[in-house]
């Protein structure tokens, strides 16, 4: 595939939710499978940078999940939630925990929907819903891996990202 | 219209006014004298940067200054745009992933 399907976000001032959208060149149940099936998902759903290890994964309703990511220092940073729902091939609504926060409770509602679109596409689209306003600020905050000090980098970036579009 | 960072940097014109600003405030000529387009259409360019933000106007004397003001790329914008590339780089995996299950039905 020549050009990759764009991911988009839409985390609007003031709100408590994250939506993100992206297109597959894939049929609804092939991108379906990679998100319930273990040795599949584990080969995506971690940073690059860090390994991905399933404790449990049970991709149904009213199942359960935990998984950690390991830094190259074996740090271990903790996930957990349980499955309300999964309809195949549609939809799987579940919560989402991080364990590193200071303390429990901070819990994330997440609903991916999978539409079929003609030419065996797939739209996906992952809405979180947070607590609070602080707490989904708090999620976007620890997308930044890194801190970027100076603002040419910064703009960069950006730049980077808006020629592309 | 949106007014926020993402627009701002949308087009090419508002991204080198950015770039010119980014640590030596310049005023209005000064930043047209750098383009080929209309200073009417640099002005526009400045207006949308002004409402989206990233630039501030001072006035020194007669002369009115335009000073950009990156404190809003620290901000929730840009922790989005993080955000969002690192949700980007995991989505390319599975493309790959997907492309090898078509290709490999079983798993």
């Amino acid at each position: 595939m020549a050009t990759k399907n764009e991911t988009s976000i839409k985390a609007e001032p003031g709100k408590q939710e994250i939506f993100i959208t992206r297109e597959f060149e894939a049929s609804r149940e092939i991108v379906f499978k990679a998100f319930t099936t273990p040795e599949l998902i584990v080969q995506w759903l971690g940073p690059r940078e860090l390994k991905m290890r399933l404790d449990k994964f049970e991709p149904k309703s009213g199942g359960s999940y935990r998984y950690v990511h390991i830094d190259p220092a074996g740090n271990e940073y903790g996930f957990h939630g349980v499955v309300h729902e999964v309809l195949a091939p549609e939809r799987v609504i579940q919560t989402f925990e991080f364990e590193g926060l200071p303390e429990t409770g901070h819990v994330v509602l997440e609903t991916a929907r999978f539409e079929a679109l003609p030419g065996n596409r797939t739209r996906l689209t992952m809405q979180s819903v947070f607590q609070s306003v602080t707490d989904r600020d708090g999620m976007l905050q620890a997308g930044m891996e890194r801190g970027v000090n100076d603002s040419h980098a910064r703009l960069d970036e950006l730049f980077a990202k808006a020629s592309v579009n | 219209m949106r007014r926020d960072v993402f627009q701002a940097i949308a087009d090419p014109t508002r991204r080198e006014i950015i770039n010119l600003i980014a640590f030596n405030p310049l005023n209005l000529n000064a930043i047209a004298d750098n383009f080929e387009v209309s200073r009417p259409a640099i002005s526009q360019h400045i207006k949308i940067l002004m409402e989206c933000g990233l630039i501030n106007i001072k006035k020194q004397g007669r002369e009115r200054y335009c000073e950009a003001s990156l404190q809003q790329l620290n901000e929730v914008s840009i922790w989005i745009e993080k955000y969002r590339l690192l949700w980007a780089e995991k989505f390319d995996r599975l493309d790959n992933l997907l492309d090898k299950m078509k290709n490999d039905p079983p798993l």
